[in-house]
């Protein structure tokens, strides 16, 4: 049986592992070739480390073993003139462009009085710029191929005002906004944007967010928000990556702005 | 390779044709036993000819060309013991139940919200509506008992999300489908079993294809036709297509039903090129 996504090129931000590499390695058992990206390096502001090299280079041989082609290149979303060029030079080895994840992001856990300045301005040019700068670097290649499916990675903090998450919150909620207008601009082109919606998946980000049950702790009044309906603590990476393979494929043709919740029911309670 | 939903069984109304047979279908293509009800006559108030047994007997012969099996019986979904009784019987013959795709649905003649007929207001709900609910509840205690969680899909409409003018009965209900998806969402999380609902555009089918629907669309003309309402269909939709195909709705049923959405539940999921977001 051909796969869902034969034939088709998806470039995926924060590929170095996490969602990121598990988009890369779902979308490449279903048929397609991979342009990935990641920033390799640490944030001064973000408390836990961010891929590596050797992690991007682990996604590499992930996608090859599955017999697809993957080119790489280390760039960061904030820096948009870096991003369109590893996105022209991946389509340019691999011929065409027709699937975008724009999933890089970061996240801080703190108080609304302990963000600082510069958690904020990172938090936002990462997870709201670094969205805009990967739709702009890529909607010229998938207008130049006839049509294609944009998936930007919110969160249930994209829909729900979580508590000691206040950049996120606001960074995630602001992609919600960029999707739905570019679903109505590049609908001309048979382009469609969607979001989705992840509770909490099991991946390095998340483990980096120790400091939450503490300030729970001070307004246990706020811990219910983070409880799933479905009886699952967190998800795993692949269920974001099913839904973003949904939402990829032909399958789909006819969806767009959609906030595609993957939330065990997060934001429904 | 499995199937997507190979060994489950699915229990879908309206399965006679249109979209609830594309269901059956397309689930069966993936491995899926069929539970399969239709009414199988024209419906109050409706303004197109209902579907017919000769119409259920070719989903059933379809879904038997695919090696799969398939119980059909004739049931109203506004008759909470009849869907009852043909639920049970199924999964009495197939073993168990793991998928619901309550679909069965009408349309109807465009009237201005206070000159709709009390009857046809009461037709309308009573389909639509209550018989969504009817559907979940023969359903639930089948899934419940099964202990393997399940997936419950039910087809609301673009217009479950937002109104259309001269249809308030049909919004109205379709609204009405969003608030059950949502607390038996919740009810129904213990026991792993989600509950989402699609919401269509236009969808090729009888229930659109009809000269009531082109008057609804072509209050401008006498007699229109199919090719009058493309154009005025198109405009609802962002991506350019008049409507989408049966089988994209049966698409976004598949997945939610099966195994890939274990963790989606209270999802309202537009099919519908883009038609809420406009």
């Amino acid at each position: 049986m051909a796969g869902r996504v034969a034939g088709k090129v998806a470039f995926i931000t924060g590929a170095g592992r996490g969602q990121g590499r598990s988009h890369a390695i779902r979308l490449a058992e279903e048929g397609a070739d991979i342009i990935a990206v990641d920033i390799c390096r640490d944030y001064d502001t973000v408390g836990y480390g961010m891929s590596t090299e050797a992690d991007l280079a682990q996604t590499v041989k992930d996608v090859e073993a599955l017999d697809r082609r993957i080119i790489v290149a280390q760039a960061d979303v904030r820096d948009a003139a870096a991003l369109k060029t590893a996105v022209d030079d991946g389509v340019a080895q691999l011929g065409h462009l027709d699937i975008v994840c724009a999933n890089a992001g970061i996240c801080t856990v703190q108080s609304w009085d302990e963000v600082t300045p510069a958690v904020w301005q990172d938090t936002l040019d990462t997870n709201l710029t670094g969205v805009w700068n990967t739709m702009v670097a890529c909607a010229p290649h998938l207008i130049a191929a006839g049509g294609g499916s944009i998936i930007c990675t919110s969160s249930t903090a994209g829909i729900k005002g979580l508590p000691f998450l206040a950049p996120y919150v606001a960074a995630k909620h602001g992609v919600v906004g960029i999707a739905r207008t570019m679903a109505n601009e590049l609908a001309q082109h048979k382009i469609r944007v969607n979001t989705v919606h992840p509770t909490g998946v099991n991946t390095p980000m998340v483990e980096g967010l120790g400091g939450l049950n503490p300030l729970i702790e001070r307004d246990p009044n706020l811990g219910p928000i983070f409880v799933n309906t479905l009886p699952v603590e967190a998800v795993e990476a692949r269920d974001i990556s099913n839904a973003v393979l949904f939402l990829a494929s032909d399958e789909a043709r006819y969806v767009t702005g959609l906030e595609f919740t993957v939330d065990a029911g997060n934001t429904i309670r | 390779m499995a199937g997507r939903v190979a060994g489950k069984v699915a229990f879908i109304t309206g399965a006679a044709r249109g979209q609830g047979r594309s269901h059956a279908i397309r689930l069966a293509q993936e491995g899926a036993d069929i539970i399969a009800v239709d009414v199988c006559a024209d419906m109050p108030g409706m303004p197109y000819a209902g579907a017919t047994e000769q119409d259920l007997a070719e989903t059933v012969k379809e879904v038997e060309a695919l090696d799969r099996r398939i119980v059909a019986a004739k049931a109203d979904v506004r008759d909470f013991g009849a869907v009852q009784a043909a639920l049970d019987d199924g999964v009495a013959q197939l073993g168990r139940l793991d998928i619901v795709s309550a679909n069965a649905g009408i349309g109807s003649s465009p009237c201005a919200a206070e000159e709709l007929a009390e009857q046809t207001w009461q037709d309308m709900i009573d389909v639509n509506l209550t018989g969504v609910w009817h559907t979940a509840k023969a359903a639930i205690p089948h899934l419940i008992a099964g202990g393997r969680g399940g997936s419950i899909v039910l087809t609301s409409s673009a217009a479950g999300l937002q109104a259309y003018a001269n249809i308030a009965h049909y919004v109205s209900a379709k609204h009405g489908v969003v608030g059950l998806m949502r607390t038996l969402a919740l009810e129904l999380a213990p026991h792993s079993i989600r509950v989402n609902s699609i919401h269509p555009t236009q969808v090729d089918t009888p229930m659109i294809q009809n000269e009531a629907t082109y008057r609804l669309f072509r209050p401008d003309l006498d007699h229109p036709t199919r090719a009058d309402f493309e154009p005025a269909s198109q405009a609802m939709n962002v991506l350019p297509i008049p409507w989408v195909d049966a089988v994209d709705i049966s698409n976004a049923v598949l997945f939610l039903a099966s195994d890939e959405a274990r963790y989606i539940t209270g999802v309202p999921l537009p099919v519908d090129a883009g038609a809420v977001i406009k």
